[in-house]
């Protein structure tokens, strides 16, 4: 499937800046082929799903407020159906993670997510929560979201603007579009941890990935 | 200052007392507390306003400077230094008997520096985990992050508080005491809850419905800011004075660089004061917007949210037109502003004004006299003038208790003392006050800017200043009134482009500190609205 076959309401697939990225994803899905039939049915869950993302603000700083500004007068995340913050984990299909993530946090940050129903999507918003952002030496930061849970869209800046995030949102409509509910054929992203405890025994793990080879 | 002195050399007659850009009086651990005894007890002017706790790693020594106001004569200020030499357990004496904002300070102070306090009835780690290894602000501090790995596994939390109290005899006693009750029915509210307006976490005991005990565990969002400053230059740590409490940004910066340029004697064009008080003003009057917005909405009022962040939408338009930023406006830079003012903004900051007056209005007129709002905040949450001092209530919760605490009055700064306005104080104490003072203030910013707007100065924005910024050896402090209190910077340099040891004072911690008192046995759905009242930024209180 080519990539400008996706589409979504708000902006034509010529203006979207990365094409490429979308389009890897999509000959991943697909390298087995597709299913004609079912497929049709995919369609359409899938533009049930991508208009109406639940999101779930997990905002601790600066890129929450972004977030609220976002949401409310002026900028409307109502214009792509994503207007109904939840605030429970459990009715939410898209968390949001909105500002720096640190060592006290994350296990929270895992449980939130662990809490969240499938299929279910993150957005990391801002530098914090991509990279650590400004605080990257810090002792206690947590160097990306990406350590704890999976990430599906990264959104830069600091704080990224509302129009900015809307560009992320929207790639991750397309991404939710072009998805497998039949054959459950989801690529789930690994997350790249440098350590971690093993929550059974307590004893801390060392954990070799693509970042730390 | 002469009678301060008599007084001090009463109380403790070996004290060093220096005249420094503050009165400075060094102690031994031991005559700490009675010397504040007896400035606390001063009658004609008593110290009784703890503005700020700074723990501090001299290398040879550890120990704490504390910066003492009067509530009588906010412009008289007094440090106070003590340390100890003994780095295995260091051990000072609390002062939480005479200041309760010294809870959560020597606690934050025990965290970072591992300093513990005699007779503090609390001696957990603020911030961090009880299990980190370490202390980071001890320049000796090992940062290995293999000590203090990421962890995915739950953590539970321990209610148990140890504590070393002296007893008659002088001897010193340690123990641990529950802070909870055994058959308390406890609630955790947040850290990821929408109402605690950011991660805060709230261990809350109930009675039914009503609010028994609140305990407070900060630091989910805990940067380490304090600690980042120390390994950069000057203008390095601008930008992340903007993201401790980012919704008074350029009030903070402008609180740094006035440091700095005091320090480095730096005089600043009156060109960029005039740009850096509008901007101040105008970011007053954003940061009071989302509170005020945040509030209602706390209160369950979404369309005022909406209204709110609508007028608050104008002011950063002015912000983005200025200097490209919305929430974090890079305007203020050591030795004046970096950028100049765009053609119309005269023309847009005249056009806000008449339109916000208008708003403020309505505002009044469709929520502010709601008989369900007024119910959920006459009344509630009342804080006396004696708590908000003693907690170091600043900013408009303190004044809605009668507490006048400008910054802006009491020690002006920059072109606060050619403008005139009126300091908002309310005296009823409730949530009510601190809503309306919210609103008054926004009324009085507006003033301010009317002044200022016509008379901009043509001239240069920026002073020349080195590219390497040194300051001259010794403690350098500037306090602000930012949009949520006093907020204060303290340097100690020792001579190199690099601070020694830089410290925030955080208005929001004493607005956090003081929650337990005051949502005591209120309802629990009150405790939404009283946090909202209260209006803190938690990044702004874990740094």
């Amino acid at each position: 499937m080519d990539v400008n076959k996706v589409k979504i309401k708000a902006l034509p697939s010529d203006d979207f800046k990365d094409n490429e990225t979308l389009q890897a994803y999509i000959d991943e899905l697909n390298a087995t082929g597709t299913n004609v039939v079912v497929g049709k049915l995919d369609q359409m869950i899938n533009w049930g799903r991508a208009n109406s993302l639940w999101p779930l603000a997990f905002a601790t700083s600066c890129c929450g407020i972004e977030f609220m500004a976002a949401a409310a007068a002026h900028y409307d995340l109502a214009r792509f159906g994503m207007e109904v913050v939840r605030n429970s984990p459990r009715q939410a299909d898209l968390m949001v993670v909105a500002g720096t993530i640190v060592h006290k946090m994350g296990p929270l940050l895992r449980r939130v997510y662990d809490q969240m129903a499938e299929p279910k999507y993150v957005v990391a918003m801002g530098a914090c929560a991509i990279s650590g952002g400004p605080f990257v030496n810090s002792y206690h930061v947590i160097n990306g979201a990406d350590k704890i849970i999976p990430v599906d869209v990264y959104i830069p800046g600091c704080p990224p603007r509302p129009e900015s995030l809307f560009y992320g949102l929207l790639q991750l409509q397309r991404k939710v579009k072009v998805e497998k509910f039949f054959g459950n054929k989801r690529i789930v992203r690994p997350y790249n941890p440098d350590t971690l405890i093993n929550p059974k025994t307590g004893e801390t793990v060392k954990v070799e990935n693509e970042f730390n080879k | 200052m002469s009678n301060i002195q008599d007084i001090i050399l009463n109380a403790v007659p070996e004290a060093l007392i220096e005249e420094k850009q503050k009165l400075t009086v060094t102690v031994e651990p031991k005559q700490l507390h009675p010397l504040v005894k007896a400035l606390y007890e001063n009658k004609d002017l008593p110290f009784d306003y703890l503005i700020s706790l700074i723990g501090m790693d001299w290398e040879d020594k550890l120990g704490v400077i504390y910066l003492f106001s009067s509530s009588k004569d906010m412009s008289q200020e007094i440090a106070v230094i003590t340390a100890t030499e003994d780095r295995e357990n260091p051990l000072l004496y609390s002062i939480t008997d005479m200041y309760e904002a010294a809870h959560l300070n020597e606690r934050e102070v025990y965290a970072m520096l591992g300093i513990r306090f005699i007779n503090n009835p609390d001696m957990r780690r603020f911030l961090l985990d009880g299990d980190w290894n370490g202390y980071p602000l001890c320049k000796d501090y090992d940062a290995d992050p293999t000590l203090n790995p990421i962890t995915i596994a739950n953590k539970e939390i321990t209610d148990l508080a140890p504590r070393i109290m002296e007893d008659e005899n002088g001897n010193l006693v340690e123990s641990v005491a529950n802070i909870f009750d055994e058959d308390d029915y406890i609630i955790n509210i947040g850290p990821q809850h929408p109402s605690t307006h950011g991660v805060m976490h709230f261990r809350t005991a109930l009675n039914g419905e009503v609010v028994k005990k609140i305990d407070v565990n900060s630091g989910y969002i805990h940067r380490g800011i304090e600690k980042m400053c120390e390994t950069m230059t000057y203008p390095q740590i601008l930008h992340l004075t903007d993201r401790l409490d980012y919704l008074s940004a350029g009030m903070n910066r402008h609180a740094l660089c006035m440091c700095i340029e005091k320090a480095a004697e730096i005089e600043v064009p009156m060109r960029a004061e005039y740009i850096r008080v509008i901007m101040d003003e105008l970011n007053r009057i954003s940061s009071h917007l989302l509170a005020w917005a945040a509030h209602c909405n706390d209160l369950g009022a979404t369309t005022a949210f909406v209204y709110g962040v609508r007028e608050r939408e104008h002011v950063l338009d002015i912000f983005d037109k200025t200097c490209g930023g919305r929430l974090i406006i890079n305007q203020n830079v050591v030795g004046g502003v970096m950028f100049d003012i765009y053609p119309d903004f005269q023309k847009d900051v005249k056009a806000f004004i008449p339109y916000m007056r208008e708003k403020l209005v309505e505002y009044d007129d469709f929520f502010s006299h709601n008989p369900i709002a007024l119910n959920r905040m006459v009344n509630v949450g009342n804080m006396s003038r004696e708590d908000a001092i003693t907690y170091a209530v600043t900013g408009p919760a303190g004044r809605g208790s009668g507490f006048s605490c400008d910054v802006r009055i009491h020690k002006p700064y920059s072109l606060y003392e050619k403008v005139e306005f009126k300091e908002v104080i309310r005296t009823e104490g409730d949530s009510y006050a601190r809503y309306m003072n919210r609103l008054d203030e926004i009324e009085q910013s507006l003033h301010i800017i009317e002044q200022l707007i016509d008379d901009i100065p043509e001239g240069e924005i920026l002073a020349k200043v080195k590219p390497i910024i040194r300051l001259p050896e010794g403690q350098y402090y500037q306090s602000v009134e930012a949009g949520k209190g006093e907020f204060a910077v303290f340097i100690e340099s020792k001579g190199d482009k690099f601070p020694y040891r830089v410290k925030f004072r955080s208005p929001s911690l004493a607005a956090v500190s003081v929650m337990p008192l005051i949502c005591k046995d209120e309802l629990l759905t009150d405790f939404i609205g009283i946090g909202g009242s209260m209006d803190y930024v938690i990044p702004d209180i874990d740094r």
